[in-house]
């Protein structure tokens, strides 16, 4: 009896499923890569396919986080794959015209530089959606597109190549035998948690997406808190900016951060966010983040032919949004859940989410 | 919240904004007098400024109608069919004497194509193909040939793997371009036609992946291709972005890159002949974009009536490692 309550329990925790695709998508590559889980020393560093995921998500966790919350006060910032175009242009030929590419210095000032410009653009898109109340998908939809050409005109069209040590650590670098990144990830995590969680600040989020105009009326400076939540997210979006430039040592303002706006918000979908707003899940962003990334990997390393990538990639996504929907739950477990108890329409009543199939591109 | 007018305000202003972005940079069009018929007036439509390749290979075409002391109007079509298609009608009503672009995508030309036959005004694709209906639609493509690219590749690692002293199996891991483009396509192809042809027993491809043609790519397939197949000893990379990438995986993995996996890329971008040159490139096959100098010569001659070869390939060449420093300086892009 315990056993099957506490499994019931679990199964209803809102992060049961996402945990459960990631479980799943991890044990998919064992009998494609034998040794999936050792993790070995290799030059001073712990290296496995683990600890890749890790890196190489790294940057899309954290654009997903400040995702989360922007989305939680029921917008959406488009704009994030510019901004990681942006502060890495900016930073990279910063550096590039320094005469000494390794002064720690120098790199510093280049790092604050793109935040700053970061900062400026989610000011910008705080702007126009709580000022201007123009609706968020078309006011980030401005720097989506024009940021991109901004990139472009700073790095000149050309990819920048820079050689600075110290500016390698951030994202392609080791610190106690792990990814630096994964200490600047967990630090972003840790500090939002306890903004939110700890504070009132979090609620006051879940206000605004809840409803903007009652949220005011009750005395809260719902304008603020959104510029606010733009801002938060164009910083994410700015380190994030940063790890990729650091991590291949050089800034394309092509293609750095390219389509990650919409990893992003399938991540925020899969860790159990609702695009409604109201309300958010961090730890689910990550789970999710991470979903994302292990399916990339996990297409690598199976083999599946570059053509049917995308299906692949489409058809796993289906399921998983599937298996978030409690609607879809009680009809396929429905025969289980109705011989335990009848608290399956109150889960259903829940939104289930019906945009993710947008975002499968 | 939202009403009405600030949803105008906002629609007008992205409107406005993708006019800007519609509208094709017009540059160098300092017509001088239309009767002087001396000047050659030429009417390029570029793809756009997407990489480092592209922009070196606009920079040729400007530098080589400068030198030819040709009338060059130039025009960026931004990625856009449309823009190009606009770009080509105005240079048919301003009468240039030849029309040269690039085409954005292969299908959808013939319509705009027929006017410049009407008009009397000879076009020559440079960079890629189109397909056409009629064959007269254009003269010539200056171009380069991705089909024989890839077969270079696969020559130039048999000297590879003979100057490495390499014997036993060559385990191939593939990283291809952009999924569905031409130069993707036809790498892959032409490098497996020779391996099928002269390497089928002891040459296999086990493991072949996009990067997109970029650097981030190329590390993450690479860092994932090392982990499901660490027996890999060769790397064929459609570009050297790629190649950059999957290099720093290499040797995250504890591996030497040029010496634990050989390296073959395409390209000859100046960062991939930076690597080539500490040794960590093997060979490089050349994709050359700076045609300039060979379209105003197509140019002139079509101009005066010369009869010209359907498809005139660029000068190329392949690089090996020792080559690499030498070779560094000339590099301009």
């Amino acid at each position: 009896m315990t056993t099957t309550s506490r499994w019931r329990a679990l199964t209803r925790h809102n992060l049961f499923w996402p945990v459960a695709v990631l479980v799943a998508l991890l044990l998919v590559n064992v009998p494609f890569t034998p040794d999936f889980f050792a993790i070995h020393m290799t030059n001073g560093h712990l290296y496995g396919s683990l600890v890749s995921i890790v890196l190489f998500g790294s940057p899309l966790i954290l654009v997903a986080v400040g995702m989360t919350l922007v989305i939680a006060t029921g917008g959406i910032d488009l704009s994030v794959g510019a901004v990681v175009a942006i502060t890495g242009a900016l930073t990279c030929s910063y550096i590039s015209d320094q005469a000494d590419q390794g002064a720690l210095s120098s790199v510093l000032l280049a790092m604050g530089l793109g935040l700053i410009a970061a900062v400026v653009c989610g000011l910008w898109n705080g702007f126009l959606v709580a000022r201007m109340g123009i609706q968020p998908i078309i006011a980030t939809l401005i720097i989506m597109v024009a940021g991109r050409g901004v990139a472009q005109l700073i790095t000149d069209g050309q990819i920048i190549t820079i050689n600075s040590e110290p500016y390698k650590l951030i994202g392609g670098g080791y610190w106690l035998t792990l990814p630096f990144s994964i200490f600047v990830v967990a630090a972003v995590v840790a500090v939002t948690v306890l903004l939110t969680r700890r504070t009132a600040l979090g609620l006051l989020v879940e206000s605004v997406g809840g409803n903007a105009e009652a949220s005011r009326l009750v005395g809260i400076r719902s304008m603020r808190i959104k510029i606010m939540v733009y801002v938060f997210c164009a910083v994410c979006a700015g380190i994030a900016g940063l790890m990729i430039s650091s991590n291949t040592s050089a800034a394309d303002g092509n293609n750095a951060g390219l389509w990650i706006e919409l990893d992003a918000i399938l991540a925020v979908v899969i860790g159990g966010t609702s695009l409604l707003g109201g309300r958010f899940s961090i730890g689910g962003t990550v789970i999710g983040a991470l979903v994302i990334q292990t399916l990339t990997t996990t297409i690598y390393t199976i083999g599946v032919p570059t053509q049917t990538n995308l299906v692949f990639k489409a058809a796993v996504v289906i399921v998983v949004c599937l298996l978030q929907s409690p609607k879809f739950r009680a009809k396929v477990f429905g025969a289980r859940a109705k011989a335990a108890g009848p608290a399956v329409p109150a889960a259903a009543a829940e939104p289930a989410d019906p945009a993710p199939k947008m975002e499968v591109s | 919240m939202l009403n009405r007018r600030n949803f105008l305000t906002a629609a007008i202003g992205v409107a406005a904004a993708g006019t800007l972005a519609a509208c094709a940079k017009e540059d160098g069009g300092s017509s001088t007098s239309s009767g002087g018929s001396k000047t050659i007036t030429l009417g390029f439509s570029q793809v756009g400024s997407e990489s480092g390749w592209r922009s070196a290979n606009t920079d040729s075409v400007k530098s080589a109608a400068k030198e030819a002391g040709y009338n060059l109007k130039f025009s960026d079509a931004q990625q856009k069919q449309e823009n190009q298609i606009s770009a080509i009608r105005s240079y048919i009503a301003q009468k240039v004497d030849v029309i040269a672009f690039s085409p954005v995508v292969v299908t959808g030309w013939d319509a705009v194509l027929k006017e410049a036959k009407a008009a009397k005004i000879p076009v020559v694709l440079t960079d890629r193909s189109v397909e056409t209906s009629d064959q007269s639609l254009y003269v010539t493509l200056v171009g380069s040939d991705f089909t024989d690219e890839g077969r270079r590749a696969a020559r130039i690692l048999e000297k590879v793997l003979t100057k490495a002293g390499h014997k036993g199996a060559v385990k191939i891991a593939q990283l291809e371009g952009t999924t569905g483009a031409a130069p993707a396509i036809e790498r892959a192809k032409g490098f497996k036609e020779v391996m099928d042809a002269d390497h089928a027993d002891d040459w296999k491809i086990v493991v072949s992946q996009t990067g997109d043609f970029t650097r981030a790519g190329g590390k993450q397939v690479m860092a994932a291709f090392l982990q499901s197949n660490p027996d890999v000893n060769v790397l064929f990379a459609h570009n050297d972005d790629m190649a950059i990438g999957a290099i720093q995986s290499i040797e995250a993995a504890g591996k030497k890159p040029g010496k634990d996996i050989l390296i073959v890329s395409i390209d000859g971008v100046k960062d991939g002949f930076v690597a080539m040159s500490e040794g960590k490139i093997n060979a490089i096959v050349e994709c050359n974009p700076l045609l300039g100098p060979q379209l105003m010569d197509v140019v002139k001659k079509v101009k005066n009536g010369e009869s010209v070869e359907r498809w005139i390939k660029t000068k190329e060449g392949d690089y090996m490692q020792d080559q690499a420093k030498a070779a560094l300086p000339s590099r301009k892009y």
